[in-house]
């Protein structure tokens, strides 16, 4: 299997280097058959790594432990379920399972407009091409996940050799969302691809500009939304997993996967301003570039390891290859810009401050701004090294002290911005969208101030959340309003009825009111709180309303480790509420340990447990316990992010009502005329 | 005022308080990285300064005392000796010849003093994606925001 699995792969590398070589000619001949069978070369490129991806995977199910790759990253006693995730534990593995990503994405791209869209497609199937030629020439040539295992024999020649099992799974790859966070954030990383190629290859073309944007639109949200979900579930991860009581960290790792977000949610929001207005065509061509860069440097980041690594920079083969395809994508990038710049010139002014597309501007600035403090914060080392030869490197505080106020500056817009109007706002206007968010906000402040809320950080964010999130009701209330009118329905059914015919705007409200909740967690941050104890058995630990009391020790043997549970009874105001096992797991094949945090969640706060170790001093297990406020809320958060992205990738219902009224409008006269209603107006995304 | 005007000072006045907050966080969090060898060489005006060091942890040195725990890094043919005076246990993967990082300030007789400490076993991993380094290595602490 092995040895089909590095033939496929092989064969995927001709078949895309013939798509891309056959591609240009056809791009140059128009031959018709060239531009078919380049087309088909993709497909199979595709194919072949499936293939190739599935038989990686066989290797691991059937325990084959003569390929190094599988010794390294499984054993017997490893469940099927994690012998999935062992398939991206490892650089190989995982270069192969962006190749595997890519091809899905460039598989449906192909088969989808296979007879659409004739002047663009064979740009775009040369742009893909090219990208997976990159990743295939690292999948054959340089990290293969086939390679057989060999060790070397006494008098110094390699032997392959095939061991009894292998070395297992890290332990921390070894819980449930392990398995689902990598292949959502690389559905991200390799879903901007799409819109790369279509914006590389329309610039190329000379294609209309609302043509390509119309058609990235939604493979720009689906890539978007894997990415963000990537996000969610690695900082839920790292919260329920590593055990330092928090959710992000500035890792490099982290911020890695925030960049390509920060552009690329700019991205989803200028196409507004090219779509309506025709303005920022030049910025929208390079955000799409910017993203792209972002992911593949975000994919050589996570698997380098060049910033958190305190050895100097660019040791392996592997991070070579990554710099000189970012510089060719650059290069090529730049040279197609300088080429065809002419075909990109707006064709409006702004024309007033306070208007929509002042609000998209200054988004799309905070956006900006914030990737390049994360991304300059990140590769600080790198080029502290390079300039001065110190190699140093800035923590959390940085990170928080720009974008705490970018955020909050964001979270402002997101409520202002959909409301005001293009071209220019009017007073009246402000005062009927802005008049009631801005009192409930205010009031929701100083009832917070008046219980003693002084985290001056948290105030402002409440604050603001409270307006958005009334400024995004008032806007579904409004429209629900004309329609209930009209059809006598419920409100709910209203509601419902309103999101289905114009999904791409009220789903992303929905996308804004799920942020609006994930900034209340973030909120919730400044509260958190956290208490420290070696535990004898009986002794008791206070954190905020609970009383944690030990009740002892247990080990439980598992097929694949020995779990060490301490047993903490919770009680609430003295009241009994829960038993929590906060666990050490040591696993024998790797002589290494994991730790599983117990977690008491509810909206208000959670409980966060941690058996922390063994005290140096006194010998008795030590319990760590932090209580952090509103930490659901980011989770809830997320999850409605990820319905209004699908909300919005719906398409439109055709306003039913106007269409069956239409004919008859003596008849049925209607007392709130529907054009009269902002939430109406056509064009109002 | 002209409109170009208007935008120029408030894109100005957002990019310029940002730079300034950037810069703010920057001098509170800045940290030098070296090496054991690099460590021994500084001047006088550079080792007040906080600093990561990494090395291996020598096997058998470590000490654990009460409200301290000393070993001994080694690196590039030179060794240092460490105390952590951290808080929080020490991580499950700091053991013999684990690879550690350990963040701090030099002290008195040569001697590191260290309030982090992140290890890492050797190679018998690779990092993780999605993790990283950063998470196959455990730690005293990570500041969060």
């Amino acid at each position: 299997m092995d040895v089909f699995g590095s033939f496929a792969l092989l064969l995927a590398f001709v078949c895309a280097v013939y798509a891309f070589v056959g591609g240009i000619a056809a791009i140059v001949t128009r031959h018709p058959l060239l531009v078919k069978s380049t087309r088909q070369a993709g497909m199979a490129t595709c194919c072949l790594i499936f293939f190739a991806t599935f038989s990686l995977e066989y290797l691991f199910f059937t325990d084959n432990f003569s390929i190094a790759y599988v010794v390294s990253h499984s054993n017997r006693d490893l469940s099927s379920f994690y012998k999935i995730a062992a398939l991206w534990s490892g650089m190989e593995g995982s270069l192969l399972f962006w190749s595997f990503l890519l091809a899905i994405y460039v598989l449906s791209v192909l088969v989808t407009y296979r007879n659409k869209n004739g002047e663009l497609m064979p740009y775009v199937g040369v742009v893909m091409a090219g990208v997976q030629i990159f990743f295939l020439t690292l999948n054959n040539f340089v990290e293969s996940p086939f390679k057989a295992l060999a060790v070397p024999a006494a008098d110094g020649v390699m032997n392959f050799v095939a061991r009894a099992d292998g070395n297992g799974l890290n332990p921390l790859l070894q819980y449930p969302e392990m398995v689902i966070h990598p292949p959502n954030l690389y559905s991200g990383y390799t879903g901007f691809t799409i819109p790369f190629a279509f914006a590389l290859g329309a610039l190329l073309a000379r294609y209309p500009g609302e043509k390509w944007i119309h058609l990235t639109r939604k493979w720009t949200m689906i890539a978007w939304m894997f990415q963000s979900l990537g996000i969610m579930l690695g900082a839920h991860w790292a919260y329920a997993v590593l055990g330092w009581g928090g959710y992000w960290g500035w890792d490099p790792v982290e911020n890695a996967s925030l960049l390509p977000w920060l552009t690329g949610t700019a991205f989803l929001h200028s196409v507004m301003m090219q779509e309506k207005r025709g303005m920022m065509k030049v910025w929208n061509v390079w955000l799409v570039f910017c993203t792209f860069l972002l992911c593949i440097l975000g994919t050589f980041l996570t698997r380098s390891g060049v910033v958190s690594s305190v050895h100097a920079f660019a040791r392996s083969q592997t991070s070579s290859w990554f710099v000189g395809f970012m510089g060719v994508i650059l290069l090529v990038c730049f040279g197609a810009y300088l080429k065809n710049r002419d075909y990109l010139k707006s064709e409006n002014q702004l024309d007033s401050v306070i208007s929509r597309e002042s609000s998209f501007l200054f988004n799309n600035l905070l956006f900006v701004v914030a990737c390049v403090a994360v991304l300059s914060g990140t590769l600080f080392p790198v080029f502290s090294e390079w300039f001065t030869g110190d190699r140093i490197s800035v923590g959390a505080p940085y990170f928080n002290r720009v974008n705490i106020p970018i955020g909050l500056l964001i979270l402002f817009l997101t409520g202002v911005g959909p409301l005001l109007a293009w071209r220019k706002t009017s007073t009246e206007s402000l005062k009927r969208n802005f008049g009631w968010p801005l009192a409930i906000g205010i009031a929701s402040g100083t009832i917070a101030f008046g219980f003693g809320f002084r985290e001056y950080f948290s105030l402002v964010c409440l604050i603001l959340c409270a307006f958005v999130a009334t400024t995004i009701l008032l806007e579904f209330y409004r429209g629900s309003k004309v329609i209930r009118a009209r059809s006598g329905a419920s409100f709910a059914a209203s509601a419902i009825d309103l999101t289905m015919r114009n999904t791409r705007r009220y789903g992303g409200y929905v996308v804004h009111m799920g942020m609006v909740f994930v900034f209340i967690g973030l909120a919730g941050a400044a509260f958190n709180r956290n208490v420290q104890k070696d535990m004898q058995v009986g002794q008791t630990m206070q954190i905020g309303p609970y009383t944690m009391v030990m009740q002892g020790m247990d080990t439980k043997p598992e097929r694949n480790y020995t779990g060490q549970r301490m047993l903490v009874e919770v009680l609430r105001d003295n009241k009994p509420l829960m038993m929590l096992y906060p666990e050490k797991r040591h696993f024998e094949t790797t002589e290494e340990t994991g730790t599983m945090v117990a977690i008491y969640s509810t909206l208000k706060e959670d409980l966060y447990v941690v058996y922390a170790g063994t005290s140096p001093d006194t010998q008795l297990p030590v319990l760590h316990a932090y209580l952090n406020p509103l930490v659901k809320w980011i989770w809830f958060g997320g999850v409605t992010v990820v319905f209004g992205t699908l909300v919005a990738l719906l398409p439109n219902r055709r306003s039913v009502l106007v269409l069956a009224g239409a004919p008859q409008p003596a008849t049925q006269p209607l007392p709130h005329a529907v054009p009269s209603s902002a939430a109406l107006r056509e064009g109002h995304d | 005022m002209k409109k170009q005007a208007k935008f120029g000072i408030g894109i100005g006045v957002i990019i310029g308080a940002l730079g300034f907050l950037a810069w703010l966080g920057y001098g509170e969090s800045k940290t030098y990285y070296h090496t054991i060898a690099e460590l021994q060489t500084l001047k006088a005006s550079a080792r007040t300064q906080r600093m990561r060091v990494a090395g291996t942890v020598t096997a058998g040195s470590i000490r654990r005392l009460s409200g301290r725990v000393d070993f001994v890094l080694e690196g590039e043919g030179k060794t240092l000796p460490v105390s952590y005076i951290g808080s929080d246990p020490l991580p499950d993967t700091f053991v013999d010849k684990s690879q550690a990082l350990v963040e701090g300030r030099p002290g008195p007789e040569g001697r590191f003093v260290a309030e982090h400490v992140q290890a890492k076993c050797a190679s018998k991993y690779e990092a993780a994606p999605g993790g990283g380094d950063g998470a196959a290595a455990s730690s005293t602490q990570r500041s969060s925001m």
